[in-house]
């Protein structure tokens, strides 16, 4: 361009940047860009470093700074030894509860959302809309109004301070969203497919099992990721609806930094606020790749 | 013997909508019907309402004798075929066609064999195991109409299945559709907005508009003896001459006075002792109108016409004139010797005419 421009006589700075500035802009620009992602990735650094220090370093040494000596100690107390009040089984219990808690939640509101999708996209009933202006209603309802009205249902239900319990008010909350996500995707989907399926004598579930769960693949991860981040990283439905056995590991993460005597112990935070954040680092790693397609997916050629 | 289809007193609406009004077509065993009309006549809707994809409002529909008007879609023993295809994406091209066969429990060696008959008929053998996504529009087309062949249904039902190809595929999956439908001795029910599509196509036709069928024959009595100056129009490209005229009687003999751009009207014979009313309009096909001397008859009749604009389409050379304060249309041989400006001897063949009534727009002879 610049080329082009110079070579026809034209004073090349009255049109573009000349080549000195734009090497200087293109620069500018990097280094920004630089400084904001080494901000972003400071805590993780430091949480990190800090994890991987003995106690005594740590009292001793700079937040910022390497560690002298690499030890896994802070690491294994925090997966099995570190004290959450009275009992000091570290994090391992409460991480198995939220993956108990977290897989068939997820599951279970996806199919349901993909279900609900299906209908209210493709199913034209009396009254299909003001479904799903209600569903969608749901997502905006803050936890923090459901939570008395949720006890006492999962009183009533027999399920309060379970893990299903908790499952089931994770479930019934995700559903907005789920299906929010696959009628915005279904409804992209060629009305003359269902007609086509009805008329090669298919019914309602075929058509949704053998023609519309195989399309769905990048919504379904979109979805997955997004139940699963939110289920896994929740605190309040965690706090309010469990007891001492059944803490999901966010509230178990909480008990763990707070309840220690004597001297704090940074590492064993450190180490436990990593693994309680790990899972849905490793979902976005594995899955991210659809993440991205399924938010722009939008058409089905077909 | 009973007609395959019967349609009758079928309407629909929505709400205070009328989609459809009173509908009555039979067609009989091995019948090519076509549904032709303007977009927005209601043909798609009722070609919806004979899969049962739509329910109807009013009246009943029946198919090889069996009272289907509340029958689910897929107990009407129908396939059909949709503009869009409609091939299931996720699907290889021989799963989309066996889908149905699966679904009603075909065992495999059945569906093998059948899937291997149709692949061969439609010439679709290296595309089995191909995605609809990786298929052309004409391989996806051909598909479609695999997946509807092979279930050997009472009645195929299409909905412009071609109009989503390019113009030269259209036509050759057209005569394809023909052949198709004289080996098979097949029933089918064919929607299009293309008046050459019906016309080709057909054994019988339905012309609609707004929601009513405006007229119901074979190709040749729609094309020649239109019901009212909606189907005169809209059949057939150049489409009919509709030129206002006036009658004048003389003892028995009834006149037909036509206004030209200048000098006298033309006078034209008109029928015999009929009873036409003053004013009327009378509708002549432009192949109807000859050079004098290419066209013979006991009822054809010459006139000086100026005209006004020439246009050679190589098989055929139209010239245009004004009559009536129309512009007329007429289909030449190729190697007339008409010049714009100039006049030329036209010859009306009277035998062909139609007249209809300029207020209601129906057919008076």
């Amino acid at each position: 361009m610049t080329d082009f421009i110079s070579s026809t006589g034209l004073p090349a700075a009255s049109r573009a940047p000349s080549r000195p500035a734009q090497i200087a802009l293109r620069w500018l620009l990097f280094t920004l860009l630089g400084v904001f992602a080494l901000f972003y990735l400071m805590p993780l650094f430091v949480m990190v470093t800090t994890s991987l220090k003995s106690l005594e370093e740590i009292r001793t040494g700079s937040l910022v700074a390497f560690p002298r000596e690499i030890t896994f100690e802070a690491w294994r107390t925090a997966w099995s030894g570190a004290c959450t009040g009275i009992q000091c089984e570290g994090l391992r219990p409460y991480f198995w509860n939220s993956v108990i808690l977290a897989v068939p939640a997820v599951l279970i509101s996806t199919f349901l959302g993909a279900a609900n999708g299906y209908v209210i996209a493709q199913w034209n009933f009396r009254g299909a809309n003001l479904i799903f202006s209600a569903m969608l209603f749901g997502c905006f309802i803050p936890f923090q109004v459901v939570l008395l009205p949720m006890a006492r249902m999962l009183g009533l239900m027999g399920i309060a301070g379970t893990i299903p319990g908790l499952m089931f008010a994770h479930v019934i909350y995700g559903i907005g969203f789920t299906t929010l996500f696959f009628r915005n995707f279904y409804v992209t989907v060629p009305g003359d497919l269902v007609k086509a399926a009805k008329v090669d004598g298919a019914g309602f579930f075929r058509i949704f099992w053998s023609i519309f769960l195989p399309l769905s693949l990048p919504i379904f991860v979109v979805t997955v990721i997004w139940q699963f981040t939110q289920i896994w990283n929740d605190f309040l439905f965690g706090v309010s609806f469990s007891q001492a056995g059944t803490q999901p590991v966010t509230v178990a993460l909480n008990n763990i930094v707070n309840s220690t005597t004597g001297v704090k112990e940074y590492n064993v935070d450190m180490a436990a606020a990593i693994i309680a954040a790990l899972p849905t680092l490793l979902v976005y790693v594995v899955a991210g790749k659809y993440f991205i397609r399924g938010l722009t997916a939008g058409s089905v050629k077909g | 013997m009973d007609p395959i289809l019967n349609i009758k007193n079928l309407s629909k609406s929505y709400g205070q909508l009328e989609i459809l009004q009173e509908i009555n077509v039979a067609i009989d065993r091995g019948d090519f019907l076509v549904l032709v009309g303007p977009s927005g006549c209601g043909k798609s809707t009722l070609l919806n309402c004979i899969a049962g994809l739509e329910p109807i409002s009013a009246g009943s529909i029946s198919i090889d004798g069996r009272d289907m008007t509340h029958v689910s879609p897929k107990d009407r023993d129908i396939a059909m075929v949709f503009q869009s295809y409609a091939l299931y994406p996720t699907m290889t091209v021989a799963k989309n066609i066996t889908f149905g066969m699966k679904v009603r429990g075909v065992d495999t060696a059945t569906q093998a064999r059948k899937l291997d008959e149709v692949a061969r008929q439609l010439q679709i053998e290296p595309l089995l195991n191909r995605r609809p996504g990786q298929l052309s529009g004409g391989q996806r087309q051909r598909v479609a109409m695999g997946r509807a062949l092979v279930r050997d249904p009472k009645l195929f039902l299409f909905d412009e299945p071609l109009s989503n190809l390019d113009a030269k595929l259209r036509v050759s999956m057209r005569s394809e559709i023909k052949k198709l439908h004289q080996s098979l001795g097949a029933t089918m029910v064919y929607v299009t907005h293309d008046q050459i599509e019906a016309m080709t196509l057909a054994t019988k036709i339905v012309v609609m508009k707004g929601g009513i069928v405006q007229q119901i024959g074979t190709p040749a009595e729609i094309y020649n003896h239109p019901a009212n100056l909606f189907v005169a129009d809209f059949m057939g490209s150049p489409a009919m001459n509709l030129i206002p005229a006036r009658t004048r009687r003389k003892g028995q003999e009834t006149l037909i006075e036509i206004a030209r751009a200048e000098g006298d009207p033309m006078l034209l014979a008109g029928p015999d002792g009929s009873d036409l009313p003053q004013d009327i309009i009378l509708g002549l096909r432009p192949e109807d109108i000859a050079e004098a001397g290419f066209r013979s008859g006991d009822r054809v009749q010459a006139a000086q016409c100026r005209i006004d604009l020439v246009e050679p389409a190589g098989a055929d050379t139209y010239v245009v004139s004004q009559l009536g304060g129309r512009q007329v249309t007429a289909r030449l041989h190729a190697e007339t010797k008409a010049q714009p400006g100039a006049m030329l001897e036209l010859a009306f063949d009277l035998a062909k005419v139609s007249y209809f009534a300029p207020d209601t727009g129906e057919r008076l002879n």
